[in-house]
């Protein structure tokens, strides 16, 4: 009789301790992305007292401009880290898809619009050949987009014939990133780009089916296929759209240069990366938002041109960055043994 | 005929090397709950994923309300109304109930957007009609499990199932929640639907079921009516009377020292209470269904798990170990039941594999001497007979038996003199099981203590010198060999549940020797 008794009223405890740690996680949750914003709030306030240069609006609108690129790129691949991939071709793609818009619009002359958008479907071309490998050939997400990285790199090579391509015979096409639609605010078109993106991006993942199937399959790929769901299908479709942003970035990315450079991309890949991390998406899939990535892009380019303002050499600031994310992930993991 | 809701018809099912499921047949009326029971690898949860269309049956035929019908996918098995609740769960953590339980089927406002106030909405009027208590936004992940195995019910029961199959649903929940469970299965079952309850625990088939189908080594045995049918006679058609001219094992030596002695062990997850002890030259059996926490002992011993309450002695000494490196230098060698994850380096060679534990002898100033690693290894692949072309040969070419004995060879040259085997047999064919029953023999002679934890009852009876019998992370009972048998181990391992009695003679072991 006593064992039965001990062991029920140790079960009801257990069952009470559970709750309790639930109510709890649930705040920690919540705290971690607080915790993302207020280090992003304090950096500012640091910097701003550190040096007078920061606060301005000109250093400001700098800094936004700095992010636009890399803020795309991440959008993009919060939704295939999310659903439990990974895609490390989408700094050399961006720059294939920056390439692909220069011979668009340069060599083939075609309108503005048409190469804009050319070089998106570039971009969501490539996320499905990378989407195909993954989900059809079950190649892992790390072998295939890299081998995608090194065939986006030496594609753009090729294409390009190793040489930059410049954008003279296309003026509008400088002012779709450098521009300002805006009257009366220096405020480049970049920053409104972006900004547009992050809500579509946020959209998409909280409100569609897209962004619901990119949660369960990273939550439990296998459970998720045992209730019905065309796993394959979907993951080929997040791949697909998180390849459209790349080609945003690469569109984006050639207007702010006036020219597509075929040399440059390799290592945007994993700075897109570590602003998903920081901004609190879980590499093991199943867990992140859309306003933490563009929290986590803003940390990383507060801190780099914070520090630059400090005249803090560039060697440093990637020490700073690295630290950054070893601070996010532990902070992350800590989380992660408490609630589980 | 028109009383039957599902007919199984003389199915079969192979694996590679494994006959699972032999000719099997069974019915479920309308508005019955059919108790399928059997031992470990009777093939219930075969069974069940042939029913569920994640596997196909080599040859047999199943009928629904009369109609053949052939299930090729889950989700097929769904649309023709056939939900199961599989022991593990099948939920997204990260996901919210509601999301969970409409997955594939969410509510949409055009094409691509979710209509979340609806799929909330539905989830919450599926809860009142089938009287669960659950919250359609709160995250999966932060529910516990008996809430979990909720969500997975209101998921199989959102379908409109005509038959739900249920494996092992109350494995992990307490009375209240037991209860609650039956609550909701007699409010599902009704002239057109009928339940199959796949459990471990006797009373409970009492308390839920309407007939019990009996299964054994992928056999059917027979189905009796639940409420005249004595737990006993259920029992022993489980068992079978397969292995009356069992071999037993020599008496074990009289009156050696206590090598090994746990007292109200308990830890977190699992364990509470337990009490056994070990003599010098012994093999003790742990017996047990799945999931009773004989491998959980094994770890809390080791230092794999936290112990939380009771203390281990060794050689007379309390003793606290925390990891299993510690475990080893006592002289504790754990060989787990998952050996190709756990025991080996596959890709490396039998040589590298034994002496893997103890190559702090076999270096010098910071490189290996190859040669008298060599030279040992050839010594124990002598002793143990162990059948390899050379010590240079990957373990992943060896057999089964011969890989479980390069694990043992391991702990031998650690110097290790107690022994605890998970399951040792596992995955080993027959011819080889008898050559490992005689090193472990041999072991226990020349000394060694042994504790071997086995799910194959005529195993443990024909190795252990005493039994201890686990359920639901206590000791139901121990035994000595000879007043052992198939029937009161099993009785004994389903002796706790729903019920609040626990028969006489259940105090924890250490009084019994």
């Amino acid at each position: 009789m006593s064992t039965v008794q001990a062991a029920k009223s140790e079960s009801r405890t257990h069952t009470g301790d559970t709750a309790g740690r639930t109510l709890s996680g649930r705040l920690r949750s919540s705290l971690q992305q607080f915790l993302a914003f207020a280090s992003l709030i304090a950096l500012v306030i640091f910097f701003s007292i550190a040096s007078g240069k920061f606060m301005t609006l000109s250093n400001i609108s700098g800094i936004l401009l700095a992010t636009s690129v890399i803020g795309i790129l991440a959008l993009g691949t919060t939704f295939v880290i999310i659903s439990g991939g990974i895609d490390l071709s989408i700094g050399t793609g961006m720059t294939l898809c920056s390439v692909m818009t220069g011979v668009f619009l340069t060599y083939l002359g075609l309108p503005l619009i048409v190469g804009v958008i050319g070089g998106i479907l570039t971009g969501a071309v490539m996320g499905l050949v990378n989407g195909t490998l993954i989900a059809a050939l079950k190649i892992p997400p790390f072998i295939a987009t890299l081998a995608m990285m090194m065939i986006a790199e030496g594609l753009a090579l090729v294409i390009s014939g190793t040489s930059p391509i410049y954008f003279g015979s296309t003026p509008g096409f400088t002012n779709l990133a450098l521009g300002s639609v805006i009257p009366g605010l220096s405020i480049p078109n970049a920053v409104l780009i972006i900004f547009i993106a992050a809500v579509l991006a946020g959209v998409t993942m909280s409100k569609t089916i897209i962004g619901r199937y990119t949660f369960s399959i990273g939550s439990n790929e296998d459970a998720t296929a045992l209730s019905g769901v065309n796993v394959k299908k979907w993951k080929v479709l997040i791949y697909t759209f998180a390849g459209a942003f790349t080609g945003l970035a690469g569109v984006v990315m050639a207007s702010r240069l006036s020219s597509a450079q075929p040399g440059l991309g390799m290592g945007y890949e994993l700075e897109a990366i570590a602003a998903v991390i920081i901004g609190g998406t879980s590499l093991q899939g199943g867990k992140g938002s859309i306003i933490g990535t563009v929290i986590g892009a803003l940390i990383m380019s507060v801190l780099t041109n914070g520090l630059r303002i400090m005249s803090i050499p560039q060697e440093w600031q990637n020490v700073a960055v690295g630290a950054v994310i070893l601070l996010a992930v532990y902070l992350d993991m800590l989380r992660r043994k408490e609630t589980s | 005929m028109d009383n039957l809701l599902l007919n199984v018809h003389n199915v079969s099912k192979s694996f590679p090397g494994v006959k699972a499921l032999a000719d099997v047949g069974l019915d479920v009326r309308h508005n019955e709950v059919l108790a399928l029971v059997g031992e470990n690898g009777a093939g219930k949860s075969t069974l069940m994923k042939l029913l569920s269309g994640i596997h196909a049956p080599d040859s047999g035929s199943f009928e629904l309300d009369g109609r053949p019908i052939q299930v090729q996918s889950p989700k097929q098995a769904q649309e023709l109304g056939i939900s199961i609740i599989h022991q593990e769960f099948n939920l997204m953590p990260d996901l919210t109930v509601a999301q969970n339980i409409y997955i594939g089927r969410e509510p949409r406002s055009g094409n691509f957007l979710l209509n979340d106030r609806r799929l909330n909405a539905r989830a919450a009027e599926l809860f009142a009609r089938i009287r669960i208590d659950l919250d359609p936004k709160s995250k999966v992940g932060d529910l516990t499990v008996a809430k979990q195995q909720m969500v997975e019910i209101a998921k199989a029961l959102s379908h409109d199932s005509k038959v739900l199959i249920m494996d092992e649903p109350t494995a992990a929940l307490n009375e209240a929640e037991v209860a609650a469970l039956h609550e909701i299965i007699r409010n599902f079952k009704s002239e057109s639907t009928g339940v199959i309850y796949i459990s471990h625990r006797m009373d409970e088939i009492n308390e839920i079921a309407d007939r019990v189908t009996v299964l054994r080594d992928g056999g059917y045995v027979d189905t009796v009516d639940a409420g005249s049918t004595p737990i006993r006679d259920v029992i022993s058609m489980m068992v079978g009377r397969r292995l009356s001219t069992e071999q037993r094992p020599d008496p074990a030596p009289a009156g050696t020292d206590v090598v090994l002695a746990a007292d109200g062990v308990s830890t977190r997850d699992m364990l509470s209470g337990v009490s056994f002890e070990l003599r010098a030259g012994e093999i003790l059996g742990f017996a047990g269904l799945m999931g009773a926490g004989r491998t959980e002992v094994a770890r809390a011993i080791v230092g794999a798990d936290r112990i939380t309450a009771g203390s281990i002695e060794v050689h007379g000494r309390q003793q606290k170990i925390p990891n299993p490196a510690a475990a080893a230098s006592l002289g504790i060698g754990y060989l787990s039941e998952d050996r190709k994850h756990l025991g080996l380096l596959l890709d490396r060679n039998v040589k590298e594999n034994i002496a893997l534990s103890s190559l702090g002898r076999f270096s010098g100033g910071g490189f290996m001497k190859g040669k008298a690693m060599a030279a040992k290894a050839q010594e124990l692949v002598g002793t143990l007979r162990i059948k390899t072309p050379s010590v240079n040969q990957p373990a992943r070419n060896l057999s089964g038996g011969n890989q479980q004995k390069v694990v043992i060879a391991k702990w031998l040259l650690k110097d290790c003199d107690i022994l605890i085997f998970d399951e040792p047999t596992r995955g080993i064919d027959v011819g080889a099981k008898e050559e490992i029953y005689t090193l472990l023999n041999e072991l226990a002679s020349q000394g060694k203590s042994i504790i071997m934890i086995s799910s194959e009852l005529p195993e443990v009876l024909r190795l252990s010198h005493r039994i201890v019998v686990m359920c639901e992370g206590r000791v139901a009972g121990s035994l000595s060999n000879d007043e052992a048998d198939q029937e009161n181990i099993m009785e004994m391992a389903t002796r706790f549940g729903a019920d609040d009695v626990v028969p006489a003679g259940a105090e924890p072991a250490g009084g019994t020797q």
